[in-house]
């Protein structure tokens, strides 16, 4: 698109768009939500819906918004009675044959039809005829069909076909017997194909794992970044009574445009476990017995203070960049080995989008603690454990070799799941999950990306980051730890010069690139 | 000569003059009556000293839009380093229409000749005969009369010596009435699922496979080969009425009449004439109606038909379209009402599912159609089928939802009582066995 500028007016404002902005882009400047269904701006537009159709004056009929561009001094109505008329049209047509089973539909709140329908469909309808009727199919792993609700705006369709590039699913059969078909023998088990579950408009496509498990207008939606892997897709976490229930893609045109993979998708079932460590555990006696925080931190300052050797952190894939960082400045002084556990997989690109896979990384800030001074030689640094003054266990998952290997060392947990085979830890802090906190991670790109608390802590657990520096503030004199997620992150300059004069708030809810971007690799 | 019938005097006979003659058939015979001339001549000429001469023609197209054919070519831009395509749209579908099977039934070469100046004019190497998957015959002759070219030197690597090149493929539909939009068409060439595109692009900017593209009726790629021998002038020439239609066109008529079957007249004939005294009303019988372009444009009224002239401009004035002048005229013993629902239903089963407008307007339409002719209809139907009718016009992607509505919305205005009388309670024995 070039950047030359192009004023029209739609609905009596008048914007400037740059040359070959569809109508239905450029009404978005003017705060009109043009009704569509088969437009998605990551996709081709097929102007097939029809429901976009505007006045524009001078125009012999209505016009398709999706795939109209925008002209010099073009002047469109979205509330005329034509544009009202057509629309009102459409609606007709689509609800003719939809079984309006809004009641037991996991649509029902985000759909696009019953939000179009209730802004300016008819009240009645003049169609006494059988509704039509397919059964349900089953489409895939995750994904079923329910061909009644279908209104055939083949999101579904081009997304396999142009976006995953494996067309398995095509229009069937003609007229008003058209339904969505799937090729024979074939499921719509491509990595990325739960993400047809989101473009459809309607519930025709639904998910099978989400199926029933609550009403949208009960879900909380929360900002958050898919821990999945180190592509860092922007997510949204859905949580109904604080528990997870559903991630779903959340747009970053940079970063995963409109899309999540499947794997990402089904990432969240850890995020409601209940084996917590819900109390700080400190050994007394020999065994480990619950205390409280102000002990726990005196006791942390304490093993610190009084390590010998070399301290080896072990950090997890999945914890922010403000724990990695205060755990560092905690340890600061102390000969440290740092490194982070990042478990690999294949990876699964998504062809129809540059630079969009799950990555062979499996965890979402490898590159935060890059950033932050952890290596990824973990093998070395669990050799090293061994002979360690003082082994901090930062909520890493240990096979069972890792766990012989950091046996007989003094222990520091900070730790999310409780696990007897590292009875023997000295201390045991009860920690947050990504969902429960606030925080950021680094991308593969050296992207920086906010996320959010979604559900509440279990029990005592807090940050990473607020037990790190609460241990860290009680060796300072006058020197006050951060008390919130954002003013730990920009206190981590200090100790990460990339991160320097970085803020939450200018991360905003897409992030932000770092200018050295990669360096850390 | 003439099939299945002489022709009539008052025909001019220039496409049809080897109907039912078998021996224009092959190459040989062609070049006896005189073929391939005009492709020499053409060849001879710059390609766009050929898209002038059918410009000068008045020549338009003969599938039903009647988009000027010269000046359609002369979209195809020059030298745009891409391979140009001409698809020549045999999809002969709508009902009603018979001319272009019987162009390429009889003389299959007047077809091949016409593409092969198009190509040269067009600058295209490579064209695509898309024949109606129904038309086994035609598409055996066209073949056989494909491969007779080639081994002649007519089509190939260098056609007639010159140094052009122009191949020529059949390409057959698999049923699909929309395959004759030419965007389905060339989806359909593809291998795509025969949707019509959404417009513009244009074909001539991209087209088949993405690139410039020109697509043509049968008809006016056999008028062509007329141009080309005897002149722009002469073409123009035949004309009785409008000089913005030009030239002569096949008129299939069939329905209630006494001798069904394509006629070729000078643009502007009296419809009245054509109805009458050509193809004859059956003894005994009144003209009630007549739909003159193919199933898809408003029906005539007797009173519209005899004062209409059969060209471009005369129909459009009476209220309806030449379209591909294919006539479907029916008598007093028409029940008017079941030939609407019978073209409705045809509509809808053919319509390719993508816009909404269409897609539920098309079988909603038939449902209440049905229903009245069962003797079940309410008094707000009639009114709910024009409401319909006006959400399917104007609203989709091509005029097949138009083509529905048309016959119906123009059945109600002019044929009111018709429905009336379903209305009070009468049942069609069609429906009601």
């Amino acid at each position: 698109m070039s950047q030359e500028l192009v004023s029209l007016t739609i609905d009596g404002v008048a914007v400037s768009v740059p040359k070959g902005t569809p109508i239905i882009e450029a009404a978005k400047q003017a705060g009109v939500l043009i009704p569509h269904y088969c437009y998605h701006p990551s996709l081709s537009a097929p102007a097939v819906c029809r429901m976009c159709l505007v006045d524009v004056e001078k125009a012999p009929k209505v016009m398709p918004s999706c795939v109209t561009t925008v002209t010099e001094g073009m002047v469109v109505h979205t509330q005329s009675e034509k544009a009202k008329d057509a629309r009102e049209g459409v609606l007709e047509f689509l609800l003719i044959n939809h079984p309006l089973d809004c009641p037991i539909c996991d649509q029902a709140g985000e759909c696009e039809l019953q939000d179009f329908v209730f802004q300016e469909g008819q009240a009645g309808t003049r169609y006494d005829y059988p509704k039509r009727f397919n059964p349900v199919e089953d489409f895939g792993p995750d994904i079923l069909y329910v061909a009644n609700r279908c209104i055939l705006c083949t999101r579904c369709v081009r997304f396999m076909e142009e976006v995953a590039r494996e067309p398995v699913i095509e229009c069937m059969e003609r007229g008003d017997r058209a339904y969505i078909g799937i090729t024979e023998n074939a499921a719509l088990d491509h990595p990325w194909a739960g993400n047809v579950v989101d473009l459809c408009p309607v519930g025709s496509l639904i998910s099978k794992d989400f199926l029933h498990k609550a009403r949208a207008w009960d879900l909380d939606k929360t900002a958050s970044v898919c821990t999945g892997c180190s592509q860092g897709c922007n997510v949204m976490v859905d949580t109904r009574d604080d528990v997870v229930v559903r991630i779903r893609p959340r747009a970053n045109l940079e970063v995963n445009r409109h899309f999540i993979c499947d794997t990402g998708r089904r990432h969240y079932r850890w995020m409601n476990r209940g084996d917590r460590v819900e109390a700080p555990l400190v050994r007394l006696d020999g065994k480990l017995r619950a205390t409280d925080w102000d002990a726990a931190l005196e006791r942390l300052a304490a093993l610190v203070g009084e390590a010998t050797g070399p301290v080896v952190v072990l950090a997890s894939g999945r914890a922010s960049t403000e724990a990695l960082g205060w755990t560092l400045r905690l340890l600061d002084g102390k000969p440290v080995m740092a490194a982070v556990k990042v478990p690999l997989g294949d990876e699964a690109p998504l062809p129809g989008v540059p630079n969009l896979a799950l990555r062979k990384e499996r965890a979402p800030n490898g590159d935060g603690a890059r950033l932050a001074g952890y290596t990824a030689d973990w093998a070395k640094a669990i050799g090293a454990a061994g002979s360690a003054g003082l082994v901090i266990l930062l909520d890493a998952e240990l096979d069972d070799a890792e766990v012989a290997a950091v046996a007989g060392a003094r222990l520091v947990r900070f730790a999310t799941i409780e696990d007897d085979r590292l009875a023997g830890a000295e201390l045991v802090l009860p920690v947050t999950t990504v969902v429960e906190e606030n925080g950021t991670f680094v991308n593969r790109d050296g992207r920086v990306q906010r996320y959010m608390q979604a559900r509440s802590a279990p029990g005592m657990a807090q940050p990473a980051w607020w037990v790190a520096a609460g241990a860290w503030e009680l060796g300072q004199s006058g020197r006050a730890a951060p008390g919130t997620g954002s003013e730990a992150f920009a206190a981590l300059g200090a100790s990460i010069p990339a991160l320097a004069g970085l803020t939450h708030g200018e991360l905003g809810l897409t992030g932000r690139t770092l200018e050295t971007a990669g360096a850390a690799r | 000569m003439g099939y299945p019938h002489p022709s009539h005097p008052k025909e001019t006979v220039v496409l049809s003059q080897y109907f039912g003659d078998a021996g224009a058939r092959s190459f040989d015979g062609w070049v006896q009556r005189g073929g391939y001339q005009a492709l020499k001549k053409a060849l001879a000429m710059t390609p766009d000293q050929v898209t002038e001469e059918v410009k000068a023609s008045g020549l338009r197209g003969r599938g039903g839009a009647g988009f000027p054919t010269g000046l359609k070519w002369s979209f195809m831009p020059k030298h745009s380093g891409k391979p140009h395509y001409l698809c020549c749209n045999a999809d002969e579908s709508e009902p009603g229409t018979f001319k272009d099977r019987e162009i390429m039934r009889w003389t299959p070469h007047q077809l091949i000749e016409g593409c092969a100046i198009a190509a040269y004019a067009i600058g295209a190497e490579r064209c695509y005969i898309y024949i109606r998957g129904e038309f086994t015959e035609a598409t055996r002759i066209m073949q056989a009369a494909l491969d007779e070219a080639y081994a002649k030197g007519a089509l190939g690597d260098n056609v007639f010596g010159s140094g052009t090149r122009i191949e020529m493929v059949i390409h057959r539909g698999a049923g699909a009435y929309i395959c004759g939009e030419e965007t389905a068409l060339m989806n359909s060439i593809e291998g795509k699922r025969g949707n019509p595109r959404i417009k513009p692009p244009f074909p001539a900017a991209a087209g088949l496979f993405g690139m410039p593209t020109t697509i043509n009726n049968v008809e006016t790629l056999a008028s062509v080969v007329h141009i080309l021998n005897r002149g722009a002038a002469w073409y123009k020439g035949l004309c009785l009425s409008n000089p913005k239609s030009t030239g002569t066109k096949l008129f299939s008529v069939c329905g209630q009449v006494a001798r069904p079957g394509n006629y070729e007249l000078t643009m502007g004939f009296p419809m009245k004439d054509l109805i009458y005294e050509l193809a004859g009303l059956r003894p005994g019988r009144k003209l009630k109606a007549v739909i003159p372009g193919g199933s898809s444009v408003p029906i005539m009224t007797p009173e519209e038909a005899e004062s209409a002239l059969c060209d471009y401009e005369g129909i459009q004035e009476k209220g309806s379209m030449l379209g591909s002048a294919g006539f479907i005229v029916l008598d007093d013993s028409a029940d008017l009402v079941y030939e609407i629902y019978r073209l409705a239903r045809f509509y809808a089963h053919e319509s390719c599912a993508q816009c909404t407008n269409c897609r539920e307007g098309t079988a909603w339409t038939v449902k209440i159609l049905e229903r009245l002719l069962k003797g079940e209809g309410k008094p707000a139907d009639l009114d709910l089928l024009m409401d319909l009718g006006e959400n399917m016009t104007g609203k989709t992607i091509c005029v097949l939802s138009d083509s529905c509505a048309a016959p119906v919305m123009s059945g109600i205005r002019k044929f009111r009582a018709d429905f009336e009388h379903y209305l009070a309670g009468a049942k069609s024995p069609a429906l009601v066995a």
